[in-house]
């Protein structure tokens, strides 16, 4: 134990690294995607879920962690899902009172928070063994590792799509007496698709003990 | 270790007391800004459509709060007979949109094109001023079928009420870069100038398939938006529908 560098033990880091690459959320274990498909086509509108879904992530995993000895096993996911779903609404309500406008792009995806798998997988898989510091740690990691892909599918959707990064045009587009046609197929669901894809195919080409087997 | 039903019970209800707490802290805690942050999220979009602001600014709310009290002023009317609404009203808090749900404030429509199926009694239109007091606009909401989603926004008519200075929707679900393009400024632009009624007082403005002349050439066609043909028929029958007799007709003094 001695060994170690840093302020982090190598369980510690570990658990707040891996899921950016080695087991990534969307990537690796392809959940949440339904949200990435649907708040990726602004940079903004996709760091605003990222950290909205990072907070909720570390608030659960750490509440549940905290009562897990207590948690009677037969109502254990009614319980995770209370809180889960609590902190949701909480993290709704404070970006309608300080975000409003991106509140508004996001309209329901915040609240489908609620059922987004990463935040719901991690609290049955890893909160409900773990303690409160080792949870904080995962759910930090994995909420970096969700927000990793997401502001990646986010960059070339709006960039390729609309021309901009953060609603600032890049691009002259020529509608408006510039060069650039965007890609339409950019800014609709399939693009992010493709998008995630080929980040997937990169990801398992780069690391191929990902692939899973046939 | 082996725990009763009592215990299970017991928890459910102490997680749900905790979280309980926690929401509806949050809920009333935030509710004053939520609400302020709507009613100006619609101040903004009222002078956004009156031409005081550019899509693209960001004001600080005490501007827009400053430039909205000094020349727009919101009017209440009677939807049927478009005269002034007794006091009763307050123009600045009245919502259409809830009177329309409510069957004591509002009215059965027939069936009728703009899919809207109850009119409130009364409306609210907002008039703008110019920098010397004087009356330039008028902007009055209007709601309707889209694609997907409902189309909700605003249009500004000038003095002779019949000039359209400008068009906005403010909430609504079309696909982003398609129907979604009912947002674009460039498109927007192309209503101003044009006429919303012909030489016989009827509605007449529509969104055509493929470009329309200039506004004195072709006053009353608005150019199509390529691959979004169902939201630009949405648009047109929203616009009809609240211009014409069922909806602010009697008070813009228009279709009988």
């Amino acid at each position: 134990m001695s060994a170690q560098p840093g302020i982090l033990s190598k369980q510690q880091r570990s658990a707040l690294i891996d899921p950016l690459f080695n087991n990534n959320p969307i990537a690796l274990q392809v959940l949440g995607v339904c949200s990435a498909l649907a708040v990726t086509t602004k940079m903004e509108t996709a760091l605003v879920m990222s950290v909205a879904l990072t907070v909720v992530l570390i608030g659960s995993n750490v509440a549940v962690s905290l009562i897990r000895n207590h948690i009677p096993p037969a109502i254990r996911i009614v319980v995770q899902l209370t809180i889960i779903a609590s902190l949701v609404i909480i993290t709704d309500e404070v970006l309608k009172a300080f975000l409003f406008d991106i509140s508004k792009q996001l309209s329901v995806f915040v609240g489908l928070i609620i059922t987004n798998c990463i935040v719901m997988g991690r609290a049955e898989a890893y909160a409900m063994q773990n303690g409160p510091v080792m949870s904080f740690y995962d759910a930090v990691g994995n909420g970096l590792g969700y927000s990793l892909i997401l502001l990646v599918v986010a960059f070339f959707r709006e960039l390729v799509g609309s021309g901009k990064l953060f609603g600032v045009q890049l691009l002259p587009l020529v509608t408006e007496g510039g060069w650039y046609t965007p890609n339409g197929l950019m800014v609709l669901a399939p693009g992010a698709f493709f998008l995630i894809g080929f980040f997937i195919w990169g990801l398992r080409s780069f690391k191929p003990d990902q692939i899973e087997a046939y | 270790m082996q725990r009763g039903n009592g215990y299970t019970i017991g928890f459910a209800l102490a997680v749900c007391m905790v979280c309980s707490i926690f929401v509806s802290g949050a809920a009333v805690a935030l509710k004053d800004r939520q609400d302020a942050n709507r009613v100006l999220d619609r101040q903004k979009k009222v002078l956004l459509v009156a031409g005081l602001m550019a899509a693209g600014d960001k004001l600080p709310a005490e501007e827009i709060q400053k430039i909205y009290s000094e020349r727009i002023a919101p009017k209440a009317i009677v939807m049927e007979t478009g005269k002034p609404a007794d006091a009763s009203v307050d123009p600045y808090t009245f919502d259409m949109l809830k009177a329309a749900k409510d069957p004591a404030l509002s009215e059965e429509l027939p069936e009728n094109e703009a899919k809207i199926r109850r009119m409130p009694e009364h409306g609210v239109i907002y008039e703008v001023k110019n920098a010397a007091g004087k009356a330039e606009m008028t902007i009055l909401p209007i709601q309707g079928p889209g694609l997907w989603s409902t189309l909700y926004g605003y249009i500004a008519l000038g003095t002779d009420r019949e000039t359209i200075k400008g068009l906005i929707f403010y909430q609504h679900g079309e696909t982003p870069g398609l129907g979604g393009e009912i947002d674009n400024p460039s498109w927007i632009a192309k209503w101003a100038g044009r006429k919303a009624f012909d030489r016989n007082g009827a509605v007449a403005i529509k969104v055509i398939k493929g470009a329309a002349g200039t506004p004195t050439a072709d006053p009353h066609s608005v150019d199509g938006l390529s691959g979004a043909t169902i939201t630009g028929n949405g648009v047109t029958r929203t616009v009809q529908f609240w211009l014409g007799s069922e909806g602010f007709g009697p008070y813009l003094g228009k279709g009988s």
